[in-house]
């Protein structure tokens, strides 16, 4: 068997190299303390042998169960691979921007005027943009953008910023040069527009002075938070944010798809790398079986040939 | 014994756990099903997935760290009361909390 990678993140590792790359784990069995990314490494070591192939950066999308060890997925790219079982290993799912609760925000979201994330400086360029935000995401774009836009607003719920004291100190020279239109202690209340975004509507919780700001983009950024994402819709039984599996080999409701991880739910999961690598290595003895139907699977260990007997 | 009363929605529930359990109020608030309480990064104050509102705390709280206020900027909306759950260790220096579940 060959096994293919496909994750979102740019590297292998999920969260461990993503969020906590520098945090010590203190639950892997034969190491009393590790760092989370040299887990991953090793982990990635150990694994060369078995020549896996990697796609990063992008995100699996549709998968099409064709027939039995015959599925095609494809990614948001459009790369498409064909696989005779899929495993899912997605961790709590995807990171996705988090978007605040503003009266009507969904109706204008998908190139209507309201962005969670910049992706094209140049889409902004002599338009009117409200950035909403007060972390260095926030900071970092209406500096860079306060040259490109026509006019950039920056909301910010505090008084003051927590972000980079380099960034803060170059919006406020913005503002005071007119270059941002800075709005502090003011949260977003409902936005606007006939088919595209017109107008963003803001309070100031100070005085509750009620501001109405015209513009052609909105851009909301809050962090991210995850979220299942499209594998919600592949048919798959989910509950509780996690897919239902068979703790007999971790498979599940699709005959050909398991599911192993923390995005895996029974009675009794825990969520923890240990027990991830126990329903993988029960997992791969199904795959091998769902795969190879009738053949007679004789068990081997490491201990007796090394890696390269398999 | 801390005394812990939770808030959720129209629900109260009052707990009495033991103050050398040893473990943070994200993990207690888990252990207890609070769907909306992730706990992603395992409570390292970099997600803002435990996000709750202390609304009272006797005695009171030590402040939230750099790290946990930084997390908590990144949130589209908080409150005057809002800490991360993750990083509030239940131990003898609390008698008791009164906390709100914030559907984040």
């Amino acid at each position: 068997m060959r096994c293919h990678l496909i994750d979102y993140l740019p590297q292998a590792g999920g969260q461990l190299s993503e969020i906590y790359p520098k945090k010590p784990i203190y639950d892997i069995p034969g190491y009393p303390t590790v760092l989370a990314q040299e887990l991953v490494d090793n982990l990635v070591k150990q694994a060369e042998p078995f020549n896996p192939g990697y796609t990063f950066g992008e995100r699996i999308e549709t998968l099409e169960k064709r027939d039995e060890q015959d599925f095609l997925l494809v990614t948001n790219l459009g790369t498409t691979i064909e696989a005779k079982a899929v495993v899912i290993a997605g961790g709590l799912g995807c990171f996705e921007p988090r978007k605040p609760e503003v009266e009507g925000l969904a109706k204008f979201e998908n190139g209507k005027g309201v962005n969670y994330m910049i992706l094209d400086p140049e889409q902004y360029r002599n338009k009117k943009l409200v950035i909403a935000g007060g972390g260095d995401s926030a900071l970092d774009w209406a500096i860079f953008l306060s040259e490109v836009c026509s006019e950039l607003t920056l909301v910010h719920r505090s008084e003051s910023f927590r972000g980079a004291p380099d960034s803060v100190d170059k919006v406020l020279q913005l503002a005071g040069q007119g270059k941002i239109n800075l709005h502090l202690n003011t949260n977003l209340t409902s936005v606007t527009g006939n088919g595209k975004l017109n107008s963003v509507s803001l309070i100031n919780t100070k005085n509750s002075e009620e501001i109405l700001v015209d513009t052609d983009y909105l851009v909301p950024l809050f962090g991210l938070s995850p979220k299942l994402g499209p594998l919600e819709n592949w048919g798959l039984n989910i509950s509780k944010n996690a897919i239902e599996v068979n703790t007999d080999d971790y498979s599940t409701n699709i005959s050909g798809v398991w599911a192993i991880g923390d995005i895996n739910t029974y009675k009794n999961k825990l969520k923890l790398i240990l027990c991830g690598f126990h329903e993988a290595a029960l997992m791969s003895h199904s795959v091998y079986q769902y795969i190879h139907p009738g053949v007679k699977y004789t068990m081997k260990y490491t201990t007796v040939n090394g890696v390269n007997s398999f | 014994m801390i005394q812990i009363n939770i808030h959720s929605d129209s629900d109260v529930k009052s707990l009495e756990i033991p103050n050398d359990i040893g473990i943070n109020l994200m993990e207690l608030l888990k252990a207890e099903a609070y769907e909306t309480i992730e706990g992603t990064c395992g409570g390292m104050a970099l997600c803002a997935t435990c996000h709750v509102k202390v609304t009272d705390s006797i005695p009171s709280l030590s402040e939230p760290s750099n790290d946990e206020l930084d997390m908590l900027e990144t949130l589209p909306f908080i409150y005057y009361e809002s800490r991360l759950a993750c990083q509030i260790k239940l131990n003898e220096d609390i008698q008791q909390l009164n906390i709100e579940i914030i559907k984040n």
